[in-house]
């Protein structure tokens, strides 16, 4: 059935006020149960063997002491896990990356796995696994990875779109381009041209909670899995796939979940503890080390990126070009090519181009990590367009707004904007105490904008109503952020009760039809879209039981403020019923009244953010110091404003991090040195300031309350924000991400020396 | 007539054309006679595509209408996190 979507500005009384969250007091109290927390009697534990080399030929593996092993109850590699994927090579690909076939592509790619009855037997049966490896040379660096005579990662891609088409294997699995104009007409008329080249490096998403499952495959095919994902249906779909099980026989149940963040969109080892189950007909319990999520799960791209700038001395852009080098790990994707279509999204450009290339190395699968590609191509753009501004003695906010997309602004990536919010985030920082405040000596301040598309997918949601008059709504994306508070507000809205007497559920893959996995900000978005629509739904119940109350024509009844109301003069006689009332007579009138709703939610509108921070940088150490943050984002309408403020909040600090110390740094081997939180730096509390917010709801035209995504935009923003202060108060350009101590006093040095010798 | 522009990963699909003339009413419609005119790009259309209509970006639905003179792209299917 077609709803229709669009934005009514319809006044709220419940959404946008600040109730608790449902899910809080388990949370904080450790009763919530994430994907560790399951238990089946009789489970056993798996455990997976990884390959310790960059790029290896697996030339015999011998399972067979390990199988002997007492307590060893399963033992799988590649051979148990048959090519089914029907000529579908992304989804083999998939395949490859849970188990190698014949090579190990990454330093801890599988090549086995055990269940045993405990953790002690399955370690030591690895131990007697024995894999005879032939080392093959490597690659790991981006840009090493796309010269003549590198050592090829996958020798059956061909790079897509260039001419004429390629007959030999390359790295570079796809080139993309993007914009419109004359580029080297527009550098010509320019006044200024500047051009630099950028790298960041691989950053892993450091959710806390790392892959834990329990699956269980019975001998009669059907199966259980319980498992922390951001897409149970989209997990079952692709487990059922993989190991030739009948969609409808797999029930997939989501766990809480302790961080995602784009990362767990993918199946790692889910398929294995299937198949490890399927072949010891126990259960099987499988948690990831944190070792083995950095090694073996799906981080960041690291990129090199180069851009160029021309614009006139009043401060109009007449060209702009950037040339993006995304590596996608070991399996092709699309990143690069997200990088160029986000990279100039933010201004309104007559002369753009932008080329990306997808590059394989011998790294772990890239996965997405919130508003994914976005934050690099942002920091080499948005690094430049302070550097132009300062060129032509602009300030850099001002340099901005007068090149900002607008409503009709044809994109970089191509379609014309309808309304947007960049100009207003931009309009906003200007304004904003932050940008005023002093600042003190080796104190720099930065700012940045940042872009991200949104989008929706098909959503499917169920709304119970009890005989007490609460209500059960059960949803199918998962609650990475406070979603089952904002769902049950929306709930609450239309039924016109209490946000108390909604209980909000996520449901598991049989109870509600097929949910796309939550990624690109569309949990509240869509899920919120189906609710509205389920609620309407059951209202109509609700309407019809209240005509047979009376005995009236349905068309004669209305519902206002949580009750059903006769219409006409004839009627005045009838008292309002509430949703309580006909709730307890439901068993007498027709039975129990629900609302259901299936949509493909389309439409999310685009994001944008400004941040702007201030550093501190110590000349003598490169230690860094973030002193304050303010995060400024369209959100469309924000449906519980706190939860909106914590996705900013959380993005900004994920940024921090990322622009700051994280990093994943590989040996001369090829292995990664640095795979756990001792040395792999993420933020913590001391790292950070209390980080503002400012929401602008700028309504989405094609949301009924006007939503927009906004669980990734604030992530883009930060690299290149925070870039520009350290920039500013070093008084050096940094061009590499992390901004490390010693990357920055190299740079301090480095600039003293070049000063002295000029 | 619509004028579908292709983006430039997809236009290998197409026998290289930058921009497309096609008569459809919906994204359904413009899909199926992309694919009987260009049999390639079916493959594309089964992993997933995107289509702007007048700057709305559509993954999914595929009963959208095509307002005539709107402004139509042919996009690949982004993912996200």
């Amino acid at each position: 059935m077609a709803h229709d979507t669009k934005f009514t500005n319809q006044e709220f009384k419940i959404v946008g006020t600040r109730p608790l969250r449902p899910d809080g007091v388990d949370k904080v109290t450790g009763r919530a149960k994430y994907g560790a927390d399951a238990f089946a009697p009789g489970q056993l534990v798996g455990v997976v063997l990884r390959s310790p080399h960059a790029h290896a030929k697996i030339k015999k593996i011998d399972t067979s002491k390990a199988e002997k092993l007492k307590g060893v109850k399963a033992v799988i590699t590649s051979a148990d896990l048959p090519d089914l994927t029907k000529g579908d090579r992304g989804m083999l690909d998939t395949l490859e990356n849970c188990m190698a076939r014949g090579r190990a592509l990454y330093d801890g790619h599988a090549v086995a796995a055990v269940a045993a009855i405990d953790a002690e037997t399955a370690r030591k049966a690895l131990k007697l696994i024995k894999v005879d490896y032939e080392i093959l040379p490597h690659v790991t660096d981006v840009d090493e990875a796309m010269k003549p005579g590198a050592p090829i990662v996958q020798p059956h891609v061909r790079t897509t779109g260039v001419e004429p088409k390629p007959t030999k294997a390359s790295n570079v699995s796809q080139v993309t381009e993007f914009g419109h104009g004359d580029v080297e007409a527009g550098f010509a008329r320019a006044d200024v041209v500047i051009e630099r080249s950028y790298k960041t490096e691989q950053t892993h998403q450091g959710y806390i909670e790392p892959h834990a499952c329990l699956a269980s495959v019975g001998p009669d095919g059907q199966g259980e899995l319980w498992v922390t994902t951001q897409g149970h249906f989209t997990f079952r779909t692709v487990c059922a796939t993989l190991l030739g099980m009948d969609i409808a026989k797999l029930k997939v149940t989501s766990s809480e979940i302790g961080g995602g963040f784009g990362g767990k969109t993918h199946v790692w080892v889910e398929p294995l503890a299937l198949a490890l189950s399927r072949k010891a007909n126990r259960p099987v319990k499988l948690v990831m080390t944190r070792d083995e999520v950095f090694r073996a799960t799906g981080p960041t791209c690291s990129t090199s990126i180069d851009v160029k700038i021309g614009a006139t001395k009043d401060g109009r852009i007449t060209a702009a070009k950037a040339t993006l080098r995304y590596q996608d790990g070991a399996f092709p994707s699309i990143w690069g090519m997200l990088g160029a279509m986000t990279s100039w999204a933010c201004y309104d450009l007559e002369n753009v181009k932008s080329i990306g290339y997808d590059v394989l190395v011998n790294r772990p699968k890239v996965a997405a990590y919130r508003a994914p590609s976005a934050p690099m191509a942002a920091f080499a753009v948005e690094s430049t367009m302070d550097l132009v501004a300062a060129e032509i003695g602009m300030d850099p906010v001002d340099f901005r707004i007068k090149n900002a997309a607008k409503e009709g602004t044809r994109a970089s990536y191509g379609p014309t904007y309808g309304p947007i919010g960049i100009g207003p985030t931009l309009q906003a920082a200007k304004n904003h105490p932050h940008m005023k405040a002093p600042l003190k000596k080796n104190q720099g301040r930065g700012m940045a904008c940042g872009f991200w598309f949104n989008f929706g997918g098909q959503t499917c949601t169920d709304l119970n109503i009890g005989t007490d008059g609460t209500v059960s709504l059960t949803v199918g994306t998962v609650d990475v952020g406070g979603a089952r508070a904002s769902l049950s507000l929306i709930a609450a809205e239309e039924l016109g009760i209490p946000y108390e007497r909604v209980k909000c559920t996520i449901g598991d893959t049989a109870s509600l039809g097929h949910n796309d996995t939550t990624e690109g900000s569309r949990g509240t978005f869509s899920s919120g879209m189906a609710t509205i629509f389920a609620a309407r739904n059951a209202i109509e119940v609700l309407k019809e039981r209240a005509a047979k109350t009376w005995d009236i024509d349905v068309a004669d009844v209305e519902w206002r403020n949580g009750s059903a109301v006769a219409l006409r003069a004839e009627h005045g006689n009838l008292n309002e019923l509430t949703l309580a009332e006909l709730a307890a007579a439901s068993p007498r009138t027709g039975g129990p009244i629900a609302g259901h709703n299936e949509v493909v939610a389309d439409g999310a509108g685009v994001s944008f953010a400004t941040h702007i921070c201030d550093i501190e940088v110590d000349p003598e150490t490169g230690k860094t110091q973030v002193i304050r943050y303010t995060v400024i984002q369209d959100a469309g309408k924000a449906i519980h404003p706190d939860y909106v403020e914590g996705q900013f909040q959380g993005a900004a600090a994920q940024g921090i991090g990322w622009a700051l110390n994280e990093e994943y740094v590989y040996g001369a081997d090829g292995r990664l040195q640095n795979a756990g939180f001792l040395d792999y730096r993420i933020p913590v509390c001391s790292d950070l300031p209390f980080i503002d917010t400012q929401i602008l709801e700028i309504p989405n035209p094609n949301h009924p309350y006007g939503v927009r995504g906004v669980g990734e935009t604030s992530i883009v923003p930060p690299l290149a924000a925070i870039a520009n202060a350290v920039s500013n108060a070093a008084g050096v350009r940094m061009t590499h991400i992390p901004m490390s101590p010693p990357r920055i006093l190299k740079a301090i040095k480095t600039a003293q020396r070049e000063r002295t010798a000029g | 007539m619509i004028e579908v522009n292709v983006s430039s990963s997809l236009r290998e699909f197409v026998g290289g054309a930058a921009s497309i003339a096609i008569e459809a009413a919906t994204i359904r419609e413009l899909l199926r006679k992309l694919a009987e005119r260009y049999p390639r790009i079916q493959s594309r259309l089964t992993e997933g595509i995107a289509v702007s209509i007048n700057g709305e970006i559509y993954r999914d639905d595929r009963n959208q209408p095509i307002p005539e003179g709107a402004e139509v792209f042919l996009l690949p299917r982004i993912q996200g996190g």
